[in-house]
């Protein structure tokens, strides 16, 4: 029995191959994602971020191509969560590189769809152990991402991305790229791969503020007075574009569709609010959603698994009484 | 060998219908909470909605196993083997039910409706509920090691009856 299990444990290292990146594991992943000093009870990755709510109200556009009854016309509420790259939920916001946007849609008890998306429209790496070492190479400082970006020129179009970004003053002035393409199914069984971003309908300067909390409290205070709207546009691949690639854009020009407007008229601080509980993992869809082939795509449920594992666990133990994120 | 000394075809096929599929269904537990591979969310899908046939199944056979007559143990067995006997296979029952049972729970409280083979989903919570997640998804951990090490004694028994006490006890399965 302890053979079995052994060689069950060891299975997955039989598909190395010489010129591919060593495989890892999720909770390698996740053990590196959270570094040294892990904060019990927060997400091992976007550890800081804040809670918000709001609707999707759907204009039908994208009816035809989804069963998925939150693109019917109407609007269906939702849970969402602004957060920033890092493991530290006290990191400063405007030194992140990378914001996010996170919703949780609960259409019904058999119909959930959590989206995360990201500022950048691509990822720099198409599979998730060469993701591995691309954080190594953060980790270890610039002269390490310097040469990791030499020896990948898969990752150009991300660098392209990278070099012209200017990042705004506020978390409802940014663009958040779903990244990660996947199918819309119709009532037909019709299949389309698709990306999306949510795009603002505002522009902000870059701020000169340096409070570390400077984004959350700029985008409560905004949100407090008005509503902060995007727009979901989606983009549709064409038969010659690779869906099952994150690291390259599919060329300018192809169809889009703006499927309606997402709302945010709500906030809180994510230890008081609905959202610290989600585990915002892109691989829990509706029906009429369908998760494309793409390795990163595929990677990310063991991995988020493994986060929420972690804190959900930490959570039990008691790791956040008495604990105050604001 | 008269028909006294062997399970009932049903429940020899119920069985060894559920050894296979538990058997999998832990190495596929086992797997894909640790890979990061393109069939992960494939196994993961598959595994959930195998849950629910597994649910079903262990209900099915205990109600068979209620309605049939079984074999009796061999005489030679002193009491505290008997006892043993008796119980793990109770504590086998007890765990086929506790597996789905907290696998489902832990997707319930995570919100995570769970796709039976594109036939039906099972609902989920509309409101996620972290304590709870952790503690049936630890739980499900748990009962998976300890299924493990039953299994692992129930076959050693098995080999132990028919390769040393030369009995009739795994015949009575095949």
């Amino acid at each position: 029995m302890k053979a079995l299990y052994l060689v069950l444990l060891l299975a997955p290292a039989f598909g190395f191959s010489a010129d591919a990146p060593p495989k890892v594991s999720a909770q390698q992943f996740v053990d590196l994602q959270q570094g040294n000093s892990a904060f019990p009870g927060f997400r091992r990755a976007h550890a800081k971020g804040i809670c918000v709510s709001g609707e999707f109200r759907a204009n039908g556009q994208l009816a035809n191509y989804s069963r998925a009854s939150l693109f019917k016309p109407g609007s269906t509420p939702f849970i969402g969560r602004l957060s920033i790259a890092g493991n530290n939920p006290t990191a400063p916001d405007l030194k992140a590189p990378v914001r996010s946007l996170a919703l949780s849609f609960t259409s019904s008890r058999t119909e959930q769809w959590r989206l995360a998306m990201n500022t950048p429209p691509v990822m720099a790496v198409a599979d998730p152990h060469t993701f591995y070492q691309q954080i190594q190479a953060i980790q270890a400082g610039p002269a390490a991402v310097k040469q990791f970006f030499a020896t990948h020129p898969q990752s150009s179009e991300f660098l392209a991305w990278a070099a012209q970004y200017q990042p705004s003053g506020s978390f409802a002035a940014e663009t958040y790229h779903s990244i990660n393409a996947f199918y819309l199914v119709n009532a037909n069984g019709q299949q389309q791969a698709v990306r999306w971003a949510m795009q603002p309908t505002v522009a902000v300067a870059a701020t000169d503020l340096t409070d570390a909390d400077a984004l959350q409290q700029e985008i409560t205070t905004r949100i407090a007075a008005d509503q902060v709207v995007f727009d979901w546009v989606f983009t549709l691949a064409d038969a010659t574009d690779d869906e099952n690639n994150s690291s390259k854009a599919w060329p300018a020009g192809r169809q889009q569709i703006n499927a309606g407007q997402i709302v945010l008229n709500g906030s809180s601080a994510q230890l008081a609010g609905d959202c610290h509980a989600i585990n915002f993992d892109p691989l829990v869809l509706p029906t009429g959603i369908k998760a494309t082939a793409d390795p990163i795509l595929r990677a990310r449920s063991a991995a988020y698994a493994e986060s929420y594992r972690r804190r959900a666990k930490e959570q039990l133990q008691g790791a956040l009484e008495g604990s105050n994120n604001d | 060998m008269t028909n006294s000394d062997r399970f009932s075809l049903s429940m020899r096929l119920l069985h060894w219908g559920m050894a296979a599929l538990v058997i999998s269904m832990l190495a596929a537990g086992l797997l894909m909470i640790k890979s990061l591979e393109p069939w992960q969310l494939t196994i993961m899908t598959i595994h959930k909605a195998s849950g629910v046939l597994a649910f079903v199944l262990v209900a099915v056979r205990l109600i068979n196993r209620l309605r049939h007559q079984l074999p009796a143990l061999p005489n030679e067995l002193s009491h505290w083997q008997t006892t043993v006997a008796k119980a793990s296979h109770w504590l086998l029952y007890g765990l086929l039910f506790a597996m789905p049972v907290s696998g489902y729970l832990m997707q319930y409280f995570a919100g995570r409706p769970i796709e039976v083979f594109g036939w039906f989903r099972l609902p989920a919570a509309l409101q996620v509920d972290i304590q709870n997640y952790a503690l049936f998804r630890e739980l499900h951990g748990w009962l998976a090691f300890a299924l493990i090490g039953l299994i692992a004694l129930h076959i050693g028994a098995a080999l132990h009856h028919h390769f040393i006490r030369k009995d009739n006890v795994l015949k009575s399965m095949l």
